[in-house]
């Protein structure tokens, strides 16, 4: 070792033994936990299955997301109200807070990591903005041909600086092409079905999926090949059988891709379906214990969990996938609301709104191993999620 | 309203002056409001918003509300809207729920 790095390895442990600076850490097993009644993030760390804080003053985090920075040290909140919030996760503290919107539902973060998408409700449409500042870049309105603005639902990030998404009201499928971000265009699939209420982008970003609300289906966009345009899948899978109501949308963003197949909620079912990847049809059904909500596979495919619509959201149930069966009934707490494995998925952290806290099982042993004490948690996310597309 | 409605509604509120017992009996107990509270901000305010602003579904802000009677809106809440993502709550919630919940919505009672 030279003398410079012993005095700077020297200078290092004296600052250390000051307990002024912290360690200096990674980010990669960090996450945040949406408290949404009280507008605030927990940051926690999946390492030891602990929370390093609480983060404030997000205002309205119902249906919170977020998406994260590339290097895994920043999250780009989207709420409710229309706030796109910038959290430092090293430092545990809000960088920048904008108020984009009336009302927004979801966004996106590009390839590169430098543009930010906000879907919005009202005013209907997306906006861009600068990762690094939060400075608007691009404001594109969401207009269906009857020329009424619609709201945008289901928006994920494509290979070169590209976001998709659907058009609730207007029936719809748009990509933004941002590449030049003073010039955006945008390509529009009309005619795609009924209320498409969120979508999916394989992490492959080879398709584009959207759930459709006002009729039974989905609506297939092949990405490789999106000149050949939006087709219908599966769109006999609730004929003649009774819908339930509805009391939660399903979510899509948890849809699970394992191995050849997409399984997905059936709509107003207490159903999953379970799709040919190669074909897009309907390979089999598995009845579960009520109408699923997020149906996530275990990162490396073996397992898919799914929690459930009130009155059901009790329980957590989880199905092997080679068998597709269903081999356990959780009961991690009350009104389990979301479901977020650790990147290679050992365990799984369940979040559990009305017991007040984040139950964490094995999933090799499907028992629990720990609680976090959280208030009235809902949405995890970890900053694995920074790497993957669609996420 | 409609004339029919208007009927309606003056039948069902002398049918309820004559079996009703003085007073709210009809109010759901303490416990039950606090968690209709909550029903409606979560699980009404997963469409709505937590803070009733709207979302996939319209603004139920006092102001959007104040046209409308208990009843209808109990009736919305009860049956759902049709063609729309609104689900028929009944069976999760009895009569006296919707209109304690129409009620609250509108700003009129609060959990006591």
């Amino acid at each position: 070792m030279s003398a410079s790095r012993i005095v700077a390895l020297a200078a290092a442990l004296v600052l250390g033994a000051c307990a002024t600076q912290p360690e200096p850490r990674g980010t990669g097993d960090l996450g945040l936990v949406v408290e949404r009644a009280d507008g605030k993030l927990l940051r926690v760390e999946n390492s030891h299955n602990t929370a390093l804080g609480e983060i404030g003053g997000l205002g309205d985090l119902s249906h919170a997301s977020m998406v994260f920075s590339r290097d895994e040290r920043y999250a780009y909140v989207f709420g409710r109200d229309g706030g796109l919030t910038k959290v430092d996760l090293l430092e545990g503290r809000i960088v920048r807070r904008v108020m984009q919107a009336g009302n927004s539902i979801g966004g996106a973060i590009s390839q590169t990591g430098r543009l930010v998408a906000v879907a919005n409700y009202v005013p209907g449409g997306i906006r861009v903005f600068d990762a690094d500042t939060l400075d608007l870049v691009a404001d594109i309105p969401a207009v269906g041909p009857d020329g009424k603005r619609s709201k945008v639902v289901g928006i994920a990030d494509l290979p070169g600086e590209r976001f998709i998404y659907s058009l609730f009201d207007a029936g719809e499928i748009d990509i933004a092409d941002l590449s030049d971000p003073k010039a955006p265009k945008v390509r529009r699939f009309t005619n795609i079905g009924r209320e498409p209420y969120d979508g999916l982008v394989t992490e492959d970003g080879h398709w584009y999926v959207a759930g459709l609300f006002g009729e039974d289906g989905l609506a297939l966009l092949d990405l490789w090949n999106p000149q050949a345009g939006v087709r219908r899948i599966l769109d006999h899978y609730g004929r003649g059988e009774r819908r339930l109501p509805v009391y939660k949308m399903p979510h899509m963003r948890g849809w699970a891709v394992a191995g050849d197949e997409v399984w997905l909620p059936a709509v107003g079912h207490h159903e999953i379906l379970v799709i040919d990847k190669r074909t897009w049809t309907e390979k089999t059904r598995i009845p579960v214990a009520g109408q699923p909500v997020f149906v996530v596979a275990r990162p490396d495919g073996r397992q898919v969990w799914v929690n459930f619509a009130l009155p059901d959201y009790d329980k957590v149930q989880v199905i092997d996938v080679p068998s597709k069966r269903v081999v356990e009934t959780l009961h991690p707490g009350k009104a389990v609301l979301d479901i977020g494995f650790t990147p290679k998925g050992e365990q799984v952290w369940l979040s559990a709104r009305d017991s007040d806290w984040v139950s964490i099982y094995g999933t090799a042993t499907l028992k629990e191993v720990a609680r976090l004490p959280a208030h009235r948690p809902s949405g995890i996310f970890f900053t694995d999620r920074a790497h993957r597309m669609g996420m | 309203m409609s004339p029919s409605r208007y009927g309606l509604l003056v039948g069902g509120l002398a049918l309820f002056a004559l079996v009703a017992p003085p007073g709210r009996a009809a109010e759901p107990s303490p416990a039950r409001q606090a968690r209709l509270a909550e029903i409606v901000a979560e699980d009404c305010g997963a469409c709505h918003g937590m803070t009733r602003k709207g979302g996939l579904g319209p603004p139920l802000l006092t102001k959007n509300l104040a046209g409308y009677d208990d009843r209808t809106l109990a009736t919305v809440i009860l049956d759902g809207r049709p063609d729309t993502p609104m689900p028929p709550w009944r069976g999760l919630l009895s009569d006296d729920d919707a209109l304690w919940i129409a009620r609250y919505l509108k700003g009129e009672t609060d959990v006591r």
